[in-house]
């Protein structure tokens, strides 16, 4: 991006002149903070940021132009690669759409699998985003400690669904088989194991000093800015903006059970930090409360081999880990969309970051940064 | 907010607007020319439709379709805004400054289907290399080295 | 009794009976050098090595455990493996610093190993002002640091050694101060007096809250002296890739490597010395039987134990504290810590005056 001379010139810029000098740095497309290949480009006035600009596209994979050519039943398995963190969730998504489109009843059995496995989907994701967060911040440990957590769900994912990160379990109609035999005693065996190790964390991470005066107060979004850039999930919930598509407009049997919808009104990072810890309470007692009445009955509608949609168009949202996954298909009555369009919530939650750190300090991007919990392939697709 | 009455207030701002009750959503077709005008008044005026939570365009081979889905954190009522434009030179004006969420989207937009977003504050590309020729999502674009079709 | 003095006794004696005085001398020197850089070789491979494991053990893992039992030779594996690396050295970097500066590094850090007394009576250099020396020599490694961010022509490396010199100038004065404290206590800069001086009990025991507070300081301020977690903002990776070494490999960055870890040895030594009394063991005054018990530990193990629990407190600090933000670290310093070993500092010659020590 930058030639060699304009590196230079930058350099001695600072040194000549403190005030006028702008430095810019290249954070990514490989760097530590970035958990993946974003690239920002950052003009720094000495430590303090003047300005970042994402540039995005290095694992871009037109995911949206593939899907148009692959039918109802493929292109689901393609989603489990956008946002790999919550591909249980994104599944589900297309899977919902698709059964709009078709208006395919789900058995409740189906439905009660669906909401499991998107709680454990989203503890998981919480789970390494808060060792990753950490481990912005320049503590490690967190992070083993976290992923000893994870492992136990990515252990009961993979009993069931037979993989551990991209499961497409979800098919249009319900699940692509049914659950594990053992799968009730080991998300019992995982919640009690969760419950006591999770305090852990808090002592760790939450009730330090350096991590409070790291995080509260910085890289501050207000509802309203929170709501103009189209922040969804736990980055607007943290500025108190009340989003959560399991509420709003419950979807696969979400209206039945009983959870908070978390809210902070700090909009600073460590309220994203308390967000998203409450957010897995919450969604252990949404697991609690379907783990042993999982109704007897098919796990799969009876479906069609070939799925096609009437012409029309379908919209649905979901409640991923990072906030709000849309998924708008348009047919026009084939075996294929005409026209698919993720609506990732990465992606606008990134478009704020400029907003959030303009005029902080270089730790404070990472800091902001990390709670924004960005998922590069689900910004890029 | 019903869709009668939202009908009724867009009516009263844009009598050319068409309707369409066919999907989950108020569909309103409007003309792109008058499209500026009436995002300012469906974000601050009765409707408060203020979050755009999905900007998106659609190309029918003979047009393309802008369409912005727009929903109120308020009254929890939404709509779809419809525009049609022309393909040989797309142009529709900006909405980034009234939801600034459009910025990327519009950016994203530009570069993948070639509309070009008017008074957009920076309109370059996000995703694809700066020298890259083609709109991807176009439906007549073809990648014969990175072939995606099956 | 085992005792290291009576070895280095006999080889000076023999050394002086068998040849001229200046040939002897000459002689000494040579083998105080391959010592120097014995110790500076394995007490790198040591430290580098109980890193990984204490880390390991914090983390709820294993850590190496490939290479030789244990994995006790990893650290000789990794150091092979650097040592065979291409030392790259980037273009439009100042070539001449760029080499220079890790060799500077390395060399305050063997400086700094002379004045330090290892056990009853051996120690390289017993130097008059011991503890003035320390305090001047250990500032110059962030020459050494400042040059090599500004020679890598990388703007990570030079934002890394700003951060690096503004820390290190800082902490600088509480390190100083708290060091002051034993001063004004002992009455002497000569390490072996404030090591006899603590005879009768550590200076932590005798001297009332204030050395506590003063020995508090001290571990806050070599912390960040040696660029440490939560202080290591020279490095700190999730901001700066690597801070001022980015643009270092191989045996060069090896060298900065084992640097950090020669440092943390020695701010460890000295605070071990100052406060927890050097190699001197646990005596408790006027309990004869006690201290003659103790005495039959050889003074070298007791002056490993006190330096390696202090190495483990230091490591223990990076595995569980995230890193502070720059403007947060400066205002720690002079906001906080400078103030406090100020008062300290006064209290501390109140009790001196007065005799209220034990």
């Amino acid at each position: 991006m930058y030639t060699q001379t304009e590196i230079i010139k930058d350099t001695t810029q600072l040194n000549s002149n403190g005030n006028e000098g702008e430095l810019v740095i290249n954070v990514g497309p490989q760097h530590p903070a970035t958990h993946g290949v974003l690239h920002l480009v950052i003009t720094l006035n000495g430590e303090t940021i003047k300005k970042i600009e994402p540039h995005l596209g290095y694992i871009h994979r037109s995911i949206e132009k593939m899907c148009e050519s692959l039918t109802y039943r493929q292109f689901i398995y393609v989603t489990s690669r956008m946002d790999y963190l919550s591909a249980h969730i994104n599944n589900l998504a297309c899977a919902l759409c698709v059964e709009k489109g078709m208006q395919i009843e789900v058995p409740e059995r189906a439905q009660v699998i669906r909401i499991l496995m998107s709680e454990l989907t989203r503890i998981a994701s919480h789970e390494l985003w808060v060792g990753a967060m950490a481990m912005d911040l320049g503590a490690f440990t967190p992070f083993f400690y976290t992923f000893r957590e994870r492992e136990v769900i990515n252990d009961i994912m993979e009993q069931t669904c037979g993989a551990r990160l991209t499961m497409n379990y979800m098919v249009p109609g319900g699940t692509m088989y049914d659950l594990h035999p053992d799968f009730q005693n080991r998300v019992k065996a995982f919640i009690i194991q969760f419950t006591s190790k999770v305090t852990e964390l808090e002592d760790l991470i939450a009730n330090n000093i350096i991590f409070q005066n790291r995080t509260k107060g910085v890289g501050v979004l207000s509802a309203e800015d929170a709501i103009s850039y189209g922040c969804t999930g736990p980055v607007a919930r943290g500025s108190g903006v009340s989003c959560d598509i399991r509420k709003i407009q419950p979807y696969s049997g979400y209206e039945k059970v009983s959870f908070e919808e978390v809210l902070e009104p700090a909009g600073d990072s460590y309220a994203r930090y308390l967000i998203r810890i409450r957010e897995m309470y919450q969604s252990i007692s949404i697991i609690e409360q379907l783990i042993d009445n999982i109704p007897e009955g098919d796990f799969q509608a009876k479906t069609k081999a070939v799925l096609k949609l009437p012409k029309g168009e379908f919209y649905t949202r979901v409640e991923t880990a990072r906030g709000e996954l849309g998924v708008y298909i348009v047919s026009e009555g084939g075996t294929t969309p005409y026209r698919i369009k993720f609506r990732s919530p990465g992606f606008s939650n990134l478009s704020a970051l400029n907003h959030m750190v303009k005029g902080s300090k270089i730790g404070d991007l990472m800091a902001t940064m990390g709670t924004l919990d960005l998922v590069i392939p689900d910004i890029d697709r | 907010m019903q869709n009668e009455e939202i009908k009724e207030y867009i009516i009263s701002q844009e009598p050319e607007a068409k309707f369409d009750e066919t999907g989950e959503w108020l569909n309103v077709i409007i003309n792109p020319l008058s499209w500026r005008l009436l995002a300012e008044k469906l974000k601050h005026a009765d409707l408060q439709l203020d979050y755009l939570f999905c900007l998106t365009c659609i190309d029918w081979k003979t047009h393309l379709t802008m369409v912005y889905h727009l929903t109120s954190t308020k009254y929890r009522h939404s709509i779809v805004i419809k525009t049609d434009i022309n393909r040989t030179a797309p142009q529709i004006e900006t909405v980034s400054d009234i939801w600034r969420t459009a910025e990327f989207h519009e950016r994203e937009v530009f570069e993948l289907f070639g509309v070009e977003f008017l008074h957009h504050p920076d309109l370059r590309k996000l995703i694809l290399t700066d020298d890259f020729e083609g709109y991807p999502l176009r439906k007549d674009f073809e990648d014969p080295i990175n072939m995606i079709k099956l | 009794m085992f005792s290291l003095a009576h070895i280095t006794q006999i080889i000076h004696d023999w050394l002086y009976s068998s040849f001229d005085p200046t040939l002897a001398l000459i002689i000494e020197c040579a083998i105080v050098i391959l010592v120097a850089i014995g110790i500076f070789a394995v007490l790198g491979l040591v430290l580098v090595l109980m890193e990984r494991k204490v880390a390991a053990h914090i983390q709820i893992r294993l850590g190496p455990n490939r290479v030789g039992p244990g994995g006790m030779f990893q650290t000789v594996a990794d150091t092979l493996k650097l040592i065979m690396k291409e030392g790259l050295t980037p273009d439009l970097a100042d070539k001449f610093l760029f080499n220079l500066a890790p060799f500077l590094v390395m060399i305050v850090a063997m400086l700094l190993l002379a004045p330090i007394a290892f056990a009853k009576g051996v120690q390289i250099w017993d130097i008059n002002i011991g503890v003035l020396y320390i305090s001047a020599v250990s500032s110059l490694s962030v020459i050494g640091i400042l040059m090599a961010g500004w020679a890598s022509n990388n703007k990570y490396s030079l934002l890394g050694a700003m951060r690096s010199g503004a820390q290190i100038v800082s902490y600088e004065l509480s390190a100083g101060f708290s060091i002051l404290t034993i001063v004004v206590l002992t009455g002497s800069l000569r390490l072996s007096d404030i090591i006899a001086s603590q005879e009768n009990g550590w200076w932590i025991f005798k001297g009332h809250i204030p050395v506590i507070i003063a020995f508090i300081l001290f571990i806050i301020a070599a912390t960040a002296e040696t660029n440490r977690a939560p202080f290591d903002l020279a490095e700190a990776e999730s901001e700066l890739t690597a801070g001022f070494h980015t643009e270092y490999s191989g045996m060069r960055f090896a060298l900065f490597f084992l640097a950090e870890y020669i440092n943390i040895f020695i701010v460890c030594a000295i605070g071990a010395t100052l406060f927890l009394g050097g190699w001197m063991p646990l005596h408790i005054g006027g309990w004869e039987g006690f201290n003659h018990l103790m005495d039959y530990i050889p003074s070298s193990f007791w002056f490993i134990g006190k330096t390696f629990f202090l190495i483990f407190l230091i490591m223990w600090f990076r595995w569980t504290f995230p890193r502070l933000r720059v403007d947060q670290l400066l205002n720690l310093e002079w906001k906080y810590l400078l103030p406090i070993s100020l008062i300290n500092l006064l209290l501390v010659t109140v009790i001196a005056i007065m005799g209220w020590y034990f």
